[in-house]
């Protein structure tokens, strides 16, 4: 049929103020600005050296998440923990959310948090919306069926002045997983499957559309946590089509649309979907009825196997080899032969309520194996103050891990929350790089559940095998 | 903005791939508010032992290796993270060109705003480069080529509109605000508001 279009090509065409040329790229409208303390302060100096204003500061909403402390703080008195160069971006933050009339989500709002988690969980993110953020984990927002991408600073004084960025449309990658998910693999095993699959380059210069009866499945963290990862197999975004589970989850929320206004939104998110006739430059598809929970051996989210598997050698490759010398794993022993010194629940990727409810359900009853530090660091107030409504902190602080306010923390270890040179690190994180969790720190990410059942064993565990 | 045309400088290699841009600059020196100076962050962890001296066997320390505006690296450059503290680094380090057989989005985006060349090369003369660490290249921006010492000549992709910028020396965000009244004229006419 001719004029069959995917959902990116929908939402795309919805916000292109210009079109491209062969000389230009196209002038692509911005409908959700967000940003945070760590790639701002150096658009805002731009827009103070030209004399310009922040063009809508209703469609921008801020906070802070990267460089804050994850340990209670009252008051800026306490921020000396966090250094000097950090409280003062921290304070420069608020200077400029002031300055040029931004609503800041700050250290008095309940509702602050990270951002990829606040603005999903505000009801902000919407499908049908585009939505950029100064974060290559912007693309967590696709999950709604929005598109979703990370940007550069000079990029964000384009949005703030502007409200628009300059883009060449992307080409299109349909990711289909078919059949069932077995019992006790999550989200972030399927990510890690696809990211293995393709490769940390796979998606580049594609928005991926997860697709198929395994996605349908998924609530929304879940597939907040498919579509967060979507930039670690290099894609511009992720997305997954709007339906019932998204409607759900969105009605209510503070920032959508309410009564009339909510049907018609309804009306039109409906027909964000990809024709059935739709063409996408690249097909995948894999099965999602043989994954089983995945864990990463080496320094990039591709290298990832088995949590029982044996590791690859990586036939000689120099690159390959590397990485296991600085992960210090063997190859042909599987990951569950290395002891572990950290293990870390949270983050954009991993870091919301049922998050947290899968690192609970392992560790109720159960305690931190002896010798290994345990972080929960909740995504956002709201989540922090609802896992404690459910009592989950006491689970967490029962078994022996700490109990954190909300943050980035351990996912970068901007903040003062670090992984020791030479410890391994089970992290329920996004980014296994070298040094990404501290200077030396081996990185393995893994799912919520594993991470718990890892702090449980002391050594890299499958959750289901618990005893 | 200076306009860029064309360049000429000897090599550093580092024949990694995925060299993602937490290597180029870890997140603890993202608490910067500023983009000067970061160029003694680069590399930092792979440029430095723990104690803070200089790690002697990381390329960019050799003496050979002074002086060298253009980087050869693995393939897909500057994975990872979207912080043009990236860019900024490499630039602020003396850099004027990354060469690789690709580059991540975001990372080639972020340069291009900032001068900083992302050329894109064959296998071959991938191979070549990294093979042969310090020879001299030309870069000719406006045709968009890169020459050997041997006189062979490497054509590179580049979008048109970056490099218009690049030659020209366009500010990206000047141009944006020429299209103020069809940006007016499109939020006056759409079907929802956001």
């Amino acid at each position: 049929m001719p004029g069959a279009r995917t959902l990116f090509e929908r939402v795309w065409a919805d916000h292109v103020v210009v079109p491209e040329s062969a000389d230009t790229p196209a002038i692509l409208y911005i409908d959700l600005h967000l940003i945070h303390e760590v790639t701002t302060p150096q658009a805002f100096s731009l827009l103070r050296d030209r004399g310009l204003g922040v063009r809508r500061p209703d469609l921008t909403l801020a906070t802070m998440d990267h460089s804050t402390p994850t340990t209670p703080v009252a008051s800026f008195r306490d921020l000396e923990i966090v250094g000097e160069s950090a409280a003062n971006q921290i304070r420069q933050m608020e200077e400029n959310c002031r300055d040029f009339g931004i609503d800041l989500l700050g250290f008095d709002s309940d509702q602050r948090g990270i951002v990829h988690v606040i603005g999903p969980e505000l009801g902000a993110s919407q499908p049908g919306k585009t939505i950029v953020c100064g974060d290559s984990h912007t693309s967590t927002h696709g999950a709604f069926g929005a598109l979703a991408f990370g940007i550069g600073t000079t990029e964000v004084g384009h949005v703030l002045a502007t409200q628009c960025l300059l883009q060449r449309r992307p080409k299109t990658l349909a990711v289909n997983l078919d059949g069932g998910l077995p019992e006790g693999v999550s989200a972030k095993d399927i990510i890690l499957t696809i990211i293995g699959q393709i490769g940390v380059d796979g998606g580049t210069g594609h928005v991926i559309e997860f697709r198929g009866a395994a996605i349908s499945a998924l609530d929304m963290d879940a597939r907040m946590t498919i579509c967060n990862m979507s930039i670690e197999a290099g894609a511009r975004a992720g997305m997954i089509a709007p339906d019932d589970t998204t409607y759900e989850y969105l009605e209510g929320r503070p920032r959508v649309p309410q009564g009339e206004a909510w049907e018609q939104a309804l009306r039109r998110w409906q027909v964000l979907q990809s024709d059935d006739d739709a063409e996408f430059d690249k097909t995948v598809t894999i099965d999602a009825s043989a994954m089983q929970p995945m864990v990463t051996f080496g320094t990039n989210p591709g290298m990832v196997v088995g949590v029982n598997d044996p590791v690859p050698d990586g036939s000689g490759d120099a690159s390959f080899r590397k990485a296991l010398d600085y992960m210090q794993v063997v190859p042909g022993k599987p990951m569950s032969a290395n002891p572990v010194d950290v293990v870390f629940v949270g983050s954009c990727t991993n870091g919301r309520l049922s998050d947290l409810q899968q690192a609970a359900a392992v560790l109720e009853g159960r305690r931190v194996a002896d010798g290994v530090r345990m972080l929960v660091v909740p995504g956002s107030q709201q989540v922090k103050q609802r896992a404690e409504a459910l009592g989950l902190h006491r689970i967490f602080t029962a078994a022996g891990a700490e109990w954190r306010e909300s943050g980035c923390s351990m996912c970068l270890g901007m903040n003062g929350d670090t992984v020791g040179n030479g410890q391994l690190s089970v992290s329920t994180s996004n980014r296994n790089f070298e040094g990404r969790q501290g200077i030396g720190a081996r990185t393995v990410l893994a799912s919520p559940a594993t991470a718990a059942a890892s702090a449980v064993q002391g050594y890299v565990a499958d959750p289901r095998k618990l005893p | 903005m200076e306009p860029i045309r064309k360049l000429k400088s000897r090599t550093v290699v580092l024949p990694t791939r995925d060299i993602d841009t937490d290597q180029v600059i870890p997140a603890r020196f993202l608490t910067t508010t500023t983009r000067e100076g970061l160029g003694d962050a680069l590399f930092h962890d792979l440029r430095f032992n723990n104690d803070g001296s200089d790690n002697p066997g990381f390329p960019l320390n050799k003496a050979e290796a002074q002086g060298c505006e253009f980087l050869v690296a693995g393939n897909n450059f500057g994975c990872g993270s979207s912080r043009e503290h990236a860019p900024w680094a490499l630039l602020d380090y003396g850099f004027r060109a990354v060469i690789s057989t690709a580059f991540a989005d975001i990372f080639k985006n972020n340069s291009l705003k900032n001068q900083l060349l992302p050329i894109i090369i064959d296998v071959d003369t991938h191979n070549w480069l990294l093979a042969n660490p310090g020879v001299e290249l030309n870069i000719d921006v406006e045709q968009s080529t890169l020459t050997l010492p041997d006189g062979r000549v490497a054509r590179y992709p580049i979008d048109s509109f970056a490099r218009f910028c690049l030659t020209q020396g366009i500010d990206q965000l000047g141009y944006l605000q020429r299209q103020l009244d069809d940006i007016e004229a499109f939020e006056g006419g759409r079907s929802w508001n956001p």
